[in-house]
C-alpha cells in the first residue's frame, strides 16, 4: 500500500488548483502589466485571485500582498518591518519553536546587529505564555512574530490573546500561518495580527506561491525592488498561475474545510491511538491544541531518520524532526523547548494526513509503525529488556 | 540521498546481533548525539575474527556503516581488520552524503573499540596496536 503521510511537508495539488492555473500556463500568457486585452485576462485573475485570499482570511483586498513563498512571506514580514521602523527600536520578540523561516531570519540579523532577539520559552506541550510575552515586550520592541501553529508537533497558539497583547503596547504583530492556512478557521481581524504569512503548497495549492496579509495602516519597507508591483513591496512580474492556483485551493480548502477535518480527524484519530498503544512512545505537542492533520510523536530508543527509512521500504512518506543532516547531531530545536532530552527528542516521527487518507490507510500506518519500531529496537543497543537503556 | 547500496544494508542489515560471551565488544557514540554502534567480536586461531555482531542506535547511514564494517572484517585477522579504514566504508557502500561522513568514522572506531577491548581482555596494552583503549571519552557511552 502507499500513503502519503507527510502533508506538513507538502501537500497534493488540487484538482480546482491546477483547472485554475492552466489557461495562465497555456493561452493566457499576458503579463498582467500590460494594457492590451490578453495581458487584462491576466490582470483580471491576479486580482481576483487577491479578493478570494482576502475572504478566506477574513482580510480586505488591498491587504493582501503575493510572495514566491511562505519562507518569503516571513521574510518580508519581519525585515520589512524592523526595516520600516529603523530607528525607533531592534529588539523582536518570537517562540522558541518558530520555522527556520523565521528564526534564521531573526539570526542572521541578529548577527549583523539588526536586531536583538528575545526567544520566548513554551511549556511542555509547546504552548507560549501570554504573560511571558507581556514580560517581553519594551519601549525599543519593533516586532513580535509568533507562529499560528507548529509544523513539526502541530500545537496551535492563543493568536488572538498575543495578538492584543502586542497591540495594547503598540507593537506590530506577524504570525507564520503556513500550517495553520486552509487546515483551521482563520480570521486576520479576529486574531488581532498585522501580518500572517501563507504558503499555497500547504493547502493543495503549487509549490513556490505565498502571500502576505498586510492590516491597513501598517508600514513595511520591501526587500525587492523593481517595478513597483504589488503596490510597490514586492516587485517582479506575478507568478499568475501559482496566484491562481493558491486561491482555487484556498478557497476550496475553507469552502470544504468541515468535511475535510472530519476526515482528517478521523485517519489521525485512529494514528494516535494506535501509536499510543506502543511502549515508551509518546505524543508530542498539546493533545487537543492541535492541527487535526498532525500526529507527532517520539519512540525512546529509536532514531528518527532510520524509522523514516524503514516505512518508505513500506511505501510511507513520513518525517522526523530529528534527521542528523545539519552535521551537528543536534535534534530538532522544537522537540528541545518543549523539554525532551536529547537521546529521545532523537527519535521523532511525524505523519501528517490529509483529506485523501483513509482510515484503511490509517490502520496500514499502525502497523508499519508499530513494526518499524519493534525491528528498529531490536538491533538498538539502547533498548534492553524491553525498556530503554541510557 | 542514499546509494542503492546504503539502502540493501539498511534494510537487510548483515550480523545484528550480540555474540554471547564475545572476545571483545566495542560501543562508540552517544545517544545525545544520535548514533551508537556496539560490535562485538569472537576471535579465533591466528588471531582470525571468526564472528561479528553489530547493534546500532541511528539513522540509515549509521545502520548501513555498522553492517558493511562487519562483513569488512569478518574471517579476516585482527591486523587486516585494523586496516579497515573510514574511507574503505565509504568506498564499500558506493559513497555517503557529506553530512553522514562522521558515521563512516564511528564505524571504524566502533571496529577498533571492539579489537582494543579484545588486547585489554587478554591483559595486553592496546594502545601500541589499536592505537587507543577504546576507552576514551570521545567515543564512549
Ligand atoms: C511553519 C512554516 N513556515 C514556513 C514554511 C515555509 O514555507 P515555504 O515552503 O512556502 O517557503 C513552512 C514550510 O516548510 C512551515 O511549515
Amino acid at each position: 500500500m502507499k500513503v502519503y503521510a507527510d502533508h506538513a511537508a507538502t501537500s497534493p495539488l488540487r484538482r480546482e488548483a491546477l483547472d485554475a492555473m492552466m489557461p495562465y500556463l497555456t493561452e493566457r500568457y499576458g503579463n498582467p502589466s500590460s494594457i492590451y486585452s490578453l495581458a487584462s485576462a491576466a490582470r483580471r485573475a491576479v486580482e481576483s485571485a487577491r479578493a478570494d485570499i482576502a475572504g478566506a482570511l477574513g482580510a480586505s483586498e488591498s491587504e493582501i500582498y503575493f510572495t514566491g513563498s511562505g519562507t518569503e512571506s516571513d521574510n518580508l514580514a519581519i525585515r520589512g518591518a524592523l526595516e520600516a521602523r529603523a530607528g525607533t527600536g531592534r529588539h523582536v520578540v518570537t517562540s522558541a519553536i518558530e520555522h527556520h523561516a523565521v528564526l534564521h531570519t531573526l539570526q542572521a540579523l541578529e548577527k549583523r546587529g539588526a536586531a536583538e532577539v528575545s526567544y520566548l520559552p513554551v511549556d511542555e506541550y509547546g504552548l507560549v505564555a501570554p504573560d511571558a510575552l507581556r514580560d517581553a515586550i519594551r519601549p525599543d520592541t519593533a516586532l513580535v512574530t509568533i507562529m499560528t501553529a507548529n509544523n513539526e508537533i502541530g500545537v496551535i497558539q492563543p493568536i488572538d490573546e498575543l495578538g492584543a497583547i502586542a497591540r495594547e503596547r503598540g507593537v506590530p504583530f506577524h504570525t507564520d500561518a503556513v500550517q495553520a492556512a486552509g487546515h483551521i478557521p482563520l480570521d486576520a481581524r479576529a486574531m488581532n495580527v498585522d501580518m500572517l504569512s501563507v504558503s499555497a503548497h500547504k493547502f493543495g495549492g503549487p509549490k513556490g506561491a505565498g502571500a502576505l496579509y498586510l492590516r491597513k495602516g501598517v508600514r513595511l519597507a520591501p526587500l525587492i525592488y523593481g517595478g513597483g508591483h504589488e503596490r510597490g513591496l514586492r516587485s517582479g512580474t506575478e507568478n499568475v498561475a501559482g496566484i491562481a492556483g493558491m486561491a482555487a485551493a484556498l478557497k476550496q480548502a475553507v469552502t470544504h474545510m468541515a468535511e475535510e477535518t472530519a476526515r482528517v480527524s478521523e485517519a489521525a484519530g485512529i494514528v494516535k491511538a494506535g501509536l499510543g498503544a506502543i511502549p515508551f512512545a509518546r505524543l508530542t505537542g498539546h493533545p487537543e491544541k492541535r492541527l487535526p492533520g498532525i500526529v507527532s510523536f517520539v519512540f525512546e530508543a529509536v532514531e528518527g531518520e532510520s524509522m523514516v527509512l524503514a516505512l518508505d521500504f513500506g511505501g510511507i512518506c513520513a518525517s522526523s524532526g530529528s534527521a542528523c543532516s545539519s552535521g551537528s547531531l543536534e535534534p530538532s530545536h522544537v522537540l528541545l523547548a518543549v523539554g525532551l532530552p536529547h537521546e529521545i527528542a532523537h527519535g521523532s516521527l511525524r505523519l501528517s494526513f490529509g483529506p485523501e487518507n483513509t482510515p484503511e490507510q490509517a490502520r496500514y500506518v499502525v502497523q508499519a509503525v508499530t513494526d518499524a519500531v519493534a525491528s528498529r529496537r531490536e538491533m538498538s543497543p539502547l533498548w534492553r529488556d524491553n525498556k530503554p537503556a541510557y | 540521498m542514499y546509494t542503492d547500496k546504503v539502502m540493501d544494508h539498511f534494510n537487510n542489515p548483515r550480523n545484528v546481533g550480540e555474540i554471547e560471551n564475545p572476545d571483545g565488544v566495542g560501543q562508540v557514540g552517544n545517544p545525545k548525539c544520535g548514533d551508537i554502534m556496539r560490535i562485538s567480536i569472537r576471535v579465533g586461531g591466528g588471531e582470525t575474527i571468526t564472528d561479528v555482531k553489530f547493534k546500532t542506535f541511528g539513522c540509515g547511514a549509521a545502520v548501513a556503516t555498522s553492517s558493511i564494517a562487519t562483513e569488512l572484517i569478518k574471517g579476516k585477522t585482527i591486523s587486516d581488520a585494523l586496516g579497515v579504514t573510514n574511507r574503505a566504508v565509504v568506498e564499500a557502500l558506493e559513497g555517503l552524503p557529506p553530512v553522514k561522513m562522521h558515521c563512516s568514522v564511528l564505524a571504524e572506531e566502533a571496529v577498533k573499540a571492539a579489537i582494543a577491548d579484545y588486547y585489554t581482555r587478554k591483559g595486553i596494552d592496546p594502545v601500541p596496536i589499536v592505537g587507543c583503549d577504546g576507552k576514551c571519552e570521545s567515543c564512549r557511552v
